[in-house]
């Protein structure tokens, strides 16, 4: 036919795989929403590596603290019931935060703030990082139990708009918009107060920033308290959008949002932010198109690639942890 | 045909520009200076010519052979060794480990002979601690041989530093601020110490703040600025060179400082 | 009597190490001065007392010395990546995975077994697929600095494990792959004959000399003395001989190595990668070579296990062995091949100690073995048995360690490209 009239033929391109192609909007959406608890962790990691050059392995059980604070404090105002109004979750968000900061600061000084003070090497660190990981996880397994405890549901899902043919719900816009007003409101701090300009100091060089006078400890106990608090209003968020939570629902987020870190650059707090959403729309969309099971190592592929190709990450490094 | 010849070399860094059109020619058995105020670009150099950085542009030779786009490591077999401007030794092995993994790049031993130890491994073996200690020797330091490289003074410290990059068995020899935080009779004995290093037959190539040390050995200086060479030839030459005056200490300076 | 026996264990740790703070610096002095013979006693000495063990131990306590075996081969092994090359690897449960399924797959009744190879025959060839691993994850990742590379091996590990859980084809998925073959030697070779009348006779000496010395207690004896020594069945000794030869070759192997050029560069590219470089060593190269080491050590140790344990499923190779196998390294003493044995044993024996704790406990013993590694960190971070060369890299002090605030490169992991403008 083509050639008979004289024009070429059009070779017609492959039709797209539905997981790219119809289900993109509610991978995306999927993808976003755990994406936000990502980044909400991350940020922690990112933080205490900008200061201290230490992966802070046990983050992910600060992040289960808050979960676990979050539900203690939901039971307790709604005496253990099924559910909720939803005011009930914006006031346990609080306690939650709070206990994710408190975790954070315990672990800093107790199992890292002895080896800071003899200059112990970057292996120490770790393998006490991990040794606390262990310990507060095994604490709230005795403490708990290993069955997975409810929360009672407090924001009904509902959906609010759609794109297409998918829902958003107003459970996802709640996650997404409460991670951006914690991480704006981080940043903000970061840039603008003189603790934050001190971490931005002390990330940068410890020695130097000393002599100016800056109270290092006190920097590094808030670093730690910085990304305690998000990790743990994160834990909360998960809470709140899983429905439950344990003892190790922080291992393999934890290790998904160190992942996402070192993917938007480690060090780097827009990174995290970057980092946290992008992981999660690529572990969403490629478990679509791949199948679930293959989510965990499409996320890793994913990683080794970017960092073969582009070696600090995404939005390159923060050198001081919030000044990009 | 000189040893290390570099033609139009250009070093960037996102937008800043290190280095810029420089040329180098050394011949063989010179002792070269280049020198220039802080951040001129001349570690740069140092960088490229040893493989660190890969230049945007220019030629890098090596008695003919080009060295642009090697690793590090390769430069240092074809025979470029180098010392750094804040002493970089292996802080936790002894002196005479520091010089022997210097050695290490002439042995042939592979890891499988590494492991079965045939003939020529424990005679390398045997080598490697012989010239290990003559290498210590020769830079005046043998007594501490088995002395932990970071309890050393700074002084030893370079010195190992010297003899480590020695054992490579270099034909250029590129010194970076060696002087640096020496006394005037250290510095006397480095300058005697890199004249016998020549006179065995290796190149040196030296950055040098200390004006009598650049006086004191180098047969001709280089001057960069600003990644651009600025000045060439002898040294009391270059000492009296508007250009350098000016780069060193600025315009409408009075005669060189010298020194 | 087993918790006696722990507590025997755990007093012995605490024991040698409040001995080496008396006496350590003079006995580690005389040993190197007298190194030639020392060295050799030392090491034959231990490692003969370790083959004739299972003659006191019990079935169950011969089962946790195979168990000690398999741990310490591992702790062998990752201690040539992590403590001597200095890189961080945080997946190196996938290469005992990669040994034990390439010996359940060749050997047991998976989805693949036409082949129904012996262990000894699976053998090399674990080791070659496990070096191959090891090889194809290094080249692209060595390259990275040294957290990137802890998240990629991390990375890797997981990847293992879920290619285990999903690949139902080959794998058989969480199911498992049973009926792995134990190891038989056939009957009738002649080198079998002379190792079954040589242990008949040893075993004998030592059954005369235990009356001896304990005359009237009663020996724990088995069904046909010498005779079981190398049939591998259900005797587990047969087991910890064979992981006791594997050690004791790999140990030999790897000092060695460590005592050669290769031990240097590895010891330079800890040290300052980047001066390592520039003085001619081909960074990428060796290591490399550590981690092939290190990932066919852990293949070994992985076809043993899986002969042993006769069933593999992708459960038992998780992420929280690694960190088992990290912890046994540094515990023991990073970059200490002495140390690294112990650590194997001491994470093993660990677990078996809190057994003998209240049931609420137990199910909590990674929170105190969590505990432990916390409190060997701040008061003994060189590990049960140092290794003279890290003892100060690790404990730190004013000018040695480079610790996270001193800006300067870390002693004992390497960094990648590093300082740009020295």
């Amino acid at each position: 036919m083509g050639a008979a009239s004289g024009r070429p033929h059009t070779l017609r391109s492959p039709p797209m795989p539905d997981c790219l192609s119809s289900e993109l909007p509610l991978r995306l959406v999927g993808g976003l929403t755990t994406g936000s608890i990502y980044a909400l962790i991350a940020l922690g990691y990112t933080l205490v590596y900008g200061v201290l050059q230490l992966i802070n392995f046990a983050h992910s059980e600060v992040f289960m603290g808050g979960s676990l604070a979050g539900l203690l404090t939901l039971n307790a105002l709604t005496h253990h019931g099924q559910s909720a109004g939803a005011i009930y979750f914006y006031l346990a968000i609080i306690p939650g935060m709070l206990a994710g900061g408190l975790v954070a600061v315990a672990l800093e000084r107790f199992a890292y703030r002895p080896l800071r003070r003899r200059g112990a090497s970057r292996l120490t660190y770790l393998i006490s990082a991990i040794g606390a990981s262990l310990l507060l996880q095994n604490i709230v397994l005795l403490w708990r139990g290993n069955v997975p405890e409810n929360y009672p549901t407090t924001i009904t899902a509902v959906p609010v708009f759609s794109i297409g043919t998918v829902q958003v719900f107003n459970r996802d816009l709640i996650l997404f918009v409460a991670m951006l007003l914690m991480m704006f409101g981080l940043d903000r701090f970061v840039r603008w107060s003189r603790t934050g300009k001190g971490i931005r100091a002390v990330a940068q060089d410890p020695e130097t920033a000393g002599m100016m006078g800056v109270n290092i400890d006190r920097v590094i106990v808030i670093t730690f308290l910085l990304g305690g608090l998000l990790a743990g209003g994160g834990g909360v968020l998960y809470g709140m959008y899983f429905g439950r939570t344990r003892f190790d629902i922080g291992f393999i987020p934890g290790i998904k949002a160190f992942t996402a870190a070192v993917l938007g650059g480690i060090g780097n707090i827009r990174g995290a932010l970057v980092g946290g959403l992008s992981l999660g729309v690529i572990e969403n969309v490629g478990s679509g198109c791949l199948g679930s099971q293959w989510k965990d190592v499409i996320t890793f592929v994913v990683l080794v690639l970017v960092l073969m190709v582009r070696p600090t990450g995404l939005l390159g490094e923060g050198v001081g942890g919030g000044t990009k | 045909m000189p040893l290390l010849e570099v033609r139009d070399l250009s070093m960037r860094f996102g937008g800043l520009v290190a280095l810029e059109d420089v040329d180098l020619a050394i011949e063989s058995g010179q002792i070269k200076g280049l020198i220039g105020p802080n951040g001129a670009g001349k570690t740069t150099f140092f960088n490229c010519v040893t493989g660190v950085f890969r230049p945007a542009r220019g030629a890098i030779e090596l008695a003919g052979k080009s060295l642009v786009g090697r690793k590090p490591h390769q430069v240092t077999k074809l025979g470029i060794a180098r010392t750094f401007q804040n002493i970089r030794l292996f802080a936790n092995m002894t002196a005479l480990e520091n010089v022997q993994v210097g050695l290490d790049v002439r042995h042939r031993t592979s890891v499988v002979g590494a492991i079965v130890r045939p003939p020529r491994t424990r005679a390398e073996e045997t080598e490697a601690t012989v010239r290990g200690h003559e290498l210590l020797a020769r830079v005046g330091i043998e007594k501490l041989a088995g002395h932990v490289a970071k309890n050393l003074s700074y002084g030893d410290q370079r010195r190992v530093e010297i003899a480590r990059a020695l054992a490579t068995r270099p034909k250029l020899l590129c010194l970076d601020e060696p002087a640096a935080g020496m006394n005037p009779a250290e510095k006397s004995s480095l300058m005697s110490l890199i004249r016998s290093i020549r006179d065995d037959g290796v190149t040196i190539l030296l950055i040098e703040h200390d004006m009598k040390v650049v006086m004191g050995i180098c047969e001709v200086v280089m001057v960069i600025d600003f990644g651009r060479t600025i000045a060439e030839g002898p040294p009391e030459q270059v000492q009296r060179d508007p250009r350098v005056i000016e780069a060193y200490l600025g315009a409408g300076a009075a005669d060189a400082a010298g020194g | 009597m087993k918790l006696v026996a722990s507590l025997a264990v755990l007093a012995l740790a605490g024991i040698s190490i409040l001995f080496q703070r008396r006496y350590g610096a003079r006995v580690t002095a005389y040993y190197d001065r007298n190194h030639r013979w020392a060295f050799p006693l030392s090491f034959v000495g231990f490692f003969t007392a370790a083959a004739l063990l299972p003659v006191w131990l019990d079935v169950a306590q011969e089962e946790l010395a195979v168990s000690v075996g398999v741990f310490a081969l591992l702790s062998l092994g990752l201690n040539v990546v992590v403590g001597f090359a200095g890189l961080l690897d945080l997946g190196y449960v996938a290469f005992w995975a990669i040994g034990a399924y390439t010996m359940a797959i060749l050997g047991g009744t998976g989805p693949l077994h036409f082949a129904h190879l012996s262990m000894w025959q699976i053998m090399p060839i674990a080791l070659m697929v496990a070096l191959l691993a090891g090889v194809l994850l290094g080249g692209p990742t060595l390259r990275l600095r040294g957290d990137y590379l802890a998240i990629v091996t991390l990375g890797f590990g997981e990847i293992i494990r879920i290619l285990a859980e999903n690949l139902e084809s080959v794998t058989r998925g969480a199911k498992g792959i049973t009926n792995i073959p134990s190891g038989e030697i056939p009957n009738g070779n002649p080198l079998v004959n002379v190792i079954v009348h040589a242990a008949t006779h040893v075993e004998n000496f030592w059954i005369r000399l235990y009356n001896a010395i304990a005359p009237g207690t009663p020996h724990p004896t088995r069904p046909v003395p010498g005779q079981d020594v190398i049939v591998f069945g259900v005797n587990p000794v047969p087991y910890y001989l064979l992981l006791l030869f594997v050690i004791v070759t790999m140990v030999l192997v790897i000092r060695r190595l460590n005592d050669s050029r290769v031990g240097r560069a590895w010891a330079a590219i800890r040290e300052d990668e980047f001066a390592a470089e520039a003085m001619g060593v081909p960074t990428l190269k060796y290591k490399l070579w550590a981690f092939a080491i290190g990932a066919s050590t852990a293949g070994l140790s992985g076809v043993v296990y899986a002969a042993r344990v006769q069933f593999v499923n992708p459960e038992s190779f998780g992420f929280i062995i690694s960190i088992t196998i990290l912890a046994a390294v540094v515990l023991g003493g990073l970059g200490s091949i002495a140390g690294a044995l112990a650590g194997g044993a001491v994470v093993t024996l660990i677990p078996e100690v809190l057994r003998s704790l209240p049931q609420r406990f137990q199910d909590a013993r990674y929170g105190i073995f969590g505990g432990i590694l916390i409190l060997m960190m701040i008061f003994r971070p060189q590990g049960l048995i140092p290794s003279r060369r890290r003892a100060a890299e690790l404990k730190g002090g004013a000018a040695e360690t480079k610790g996270p605030l001193d800006g300067g490169l870390p002693a004992d992991l390497a960094t990648g490209a590093g300082d740009a403008t020295a």
